[in-house]
């Protein structure tokens, strides 16, 4: 290579080397590849449910719909009523000052929306998504029963579902923004 | 290399109890001494004249993916998961059959709630919707085309070292108690330039990620941190992610706990409040004693463990030998590894080896000339933050037993008068 084409060749490669750190100071321009994403494209797919109950869907389900769901998709895992086997526990009771507390559903979960998030996306394990909003509301009822925190026979729809106040509600504390 | 330890006729000073000796030494010296690996040879045969069989005959041909040598069938990941459900559970990287600081791409760790999905490069999309004005999905194809940095990164599931917690110190080969962790170079997309392009609204905060696996496993990210260093990772140590490890697209967070970098990545909503999903309100959140629970409690606090030698290992008599060990912190650079020989009554300070990265495995070694005496070996970090690991006294006096998650206290070897090493408290 002739000397003076070695020039061009550092200036071009400057910009590339990254800072010391290896992070990344401002967001790089990219090429603009991305395609529009509509509604219609997350129906379906769009399965987070919040705290306020944002992302519940129609349909409602009651407990005793639910303990029979339970005895035959759920039970093999959670055991008998929840009280665990291969899978976790679902019924806990004990206070978490103790020395060995569960850390459960009904003493530890802050919200029950997390209960038809986790059991819509994720349960059961061999057929994970196959349940139907009605199932989903039904097993979740019938968790909550369980754990002293509904009535039996109670239905959960999208309005109940979120007005319901978990005992552990407050038991958190966010380490984060102030960790940083 | 020998499997005895060398012995030096020159006088050499030990700077701490039990037989530490400068971190200088060896490069002064440049002493033969009995390394990790070879801790656990066995005696070596004769030579007399003979040829070695390799010499004699052609070797193998090539082979478009290399495979680990036949005889290093024991440098594989222990599996630990659920009898009713093979798919769920953890496997551990061999950390104390590993030198340097870079994992190989099959002996990353695993967690995976629900097996590792087959996925279609092809048909595989990453979207991007909620609280910004522009929705977009983009194809692996569309991502291969945009600007990309490399790091070299570990990650660690925030229930590494959890054993620790146990009444008893539980007896089993490093990698298989700290072995939640890994360490890669990882190439891809900063997630701050795919986020400018969907626009983000003002009041957006939060990112619930989503894998496409089937626990759908989601979780929320500051976007603070999405916008500071996430990267949408689609290369591994130079090669496309293995599919145990996010094939084609995951998250990477430097420093965060490991269930925020989500594998098989094909959904990002942006959002106003986090969704309380199970994995950071029923898991990865730390009961305190109070009864109270840590939450968001996303960086991994600095950590150092020593690999060689560890239990399982044993040492071949007294004599002149190298600790080695890794060290880590998710808030930045090591800045100081400590090792005692002596139960923590004296330290000594390590040599790290370069690089030394921010967030990044950092290998530390001394020479050690241990006289044959039962003894504790231990190692402590400190952090560019000055933060500095913990006693294990110390960490259960402020968390309590029941945290779980985050456990980081110094790790304590005893070395046995016959050479094996097994795990205290002390």
């Amino acid at each position: 290579m002739s000397m003076p084409s070695v020039f061009p060749l550092i200036m071009i490669l400057i910009p590339l080397i990254m800072s010391p750190t290896g992070a990344v100071e401002a967001a790089p321009e990219g090429p603009h590849l991305g395609k529009p994403l509509t509604t219609m494209d997350l129906d379906g797919l769009d399965i987070h449910v919040f705290p306020d109950g944002t992302g519940l869907p129609e349909g409602n389900g009651n407990s005793e719909t639910g303990a029979k769901l339970y005895e035959g998709l759920c039970a093999a895992c959670h055991g008998p009523h929840g009280t665990g086997g291969s899978a976790a526990e679902l019924v806990g009771r004990s206070p978490l000052n103790g020395p060995h507390p569960d850390q459960s559903v009904g003493n530890y979960w802050p919200y029950a929306t997390t209960l038809f998030d986790f059991i819509r996306r994720s349960m059961p394990l061999n057929a994970p998504r196959s349940l139907s909003a009605d199932q989903v509301y039904a097993l979740t009822a019938y968790i909550l029963e369980i754990n002293g925190l509904l009535p039996k026979g109670t239905a959960l729809d999208k309005k109940t579902l979120p007005a319901i106040q978990m005992p552990n509600r407050d038991g958190f504390i966010r380490l984060w923004p102030e960790s940083r | 290399m020998t499997d005895q330890p060398n012995n030096i006729s020159e006088p050499e000073e030990a700077i701490a109890g039990g037989g530490l000796l400068d971190r200088r030494v060896f490069l002064q010296k440049s002493l033969g001494v009995a390394a990790g690996g070879g801790l656990l040879l066995g005696s070596l045969p004769t030579l007399a004249g003979e040829i070695p069989s390799g010499m004699k005959v052609p070797g193998r041909p090539f082979s478009n993916y290399g495979e680990p040598s036949p005889h290093e069938k024991e440098a594989v990941r222990w599996i630990s998961a659920n009898s009713m459900a093979p798919g769920n559970g953890i496997s551990w990287t061999p950390l104390h059959r590993l030198e340097g600081t870079i994992t190989p791409s099959g002996l990353h760790f695993e967690r995976h709630h629900n097996g590792v999905p087959s996925i279609d490069p092809d048909q595989h999309q990453l979207l991007i919707h909620g609280l910004c004005r522009n929705p977009l999905r983009f194809s692996l194809n569309d991502l291969l085309r945009y600007p990309m940095v490399s790091r070299i990164l570990f990650v660690e599931c925030g229930g590494n070292s959890n054993a620790g917690w146990h009444d008893e110190p539980i007896q089993t080969p490093a990698g298989y108690f700290h072995g939640l962790a890994s360490c890669s170079e990882w190439t891809g997309v900063p997630l701050s330039t795919l986020l400018d392009e969907v626009g983000l609204l003002p009041e957006a905060r939060w990112l619930i990620a989503e894998g496409a696996d089937g626990a759908a496993m989601n979780i929320s990210i500051p976007l603070e941190k999405a916008l500071d260093d996430t990267l949408v990772a689609l290369y591994q140590n130079g090669e496309r992610i293995r599919p145990e490890n996010g094939y084609p697209m995951r998250l990477i967070l430097p420093g965060w706990e490991a269930v925020l970098n989500v594998k098989w990545l094909h959904r990002l909503q942006v959002a106003r409040e986090p969704v309380m999903a199970r994995n950071e309100t029923a898991k990865y959140t730390e009961l305190q004693p109070s009864g109270k629970a840590h939450q968001f409690s996303f960086i991994m606090e600095a950590k150092s463990i020593i690999t060689h030698p560890s239990p399982g290992h044993q040492l071949k008599g007294p004599g002149l030998y190298q600790i080695s060990g890794l060290a880590w912190s998710g808030r930045g650079r090591v800045s100081k590894v400590e090792v005692s020989a002596d139960g923590g009554k004296s330290w000594a300070e390590a040599a790290l080896t370069d690089p030394i990265l921010p967030k990044a495995f950092t290998r530390f070694r001394l020479p050690w000339r241990w006289d044959g005496s039962a003894l504790t070996l231990k190692s402590r970090v400190t952090d560019e933050t000055g933060y500095r690991q913990p006693e294990r006294s110390q960490l259960i006096a402020e968390r309590g037993k029941q945290g779980y998650f985050h456990y980081n206290a110094i790790v304590t070897w005893a070395v046995s008068t016959d050479g094996s090493l097994s795990h205290v408290y002390a």
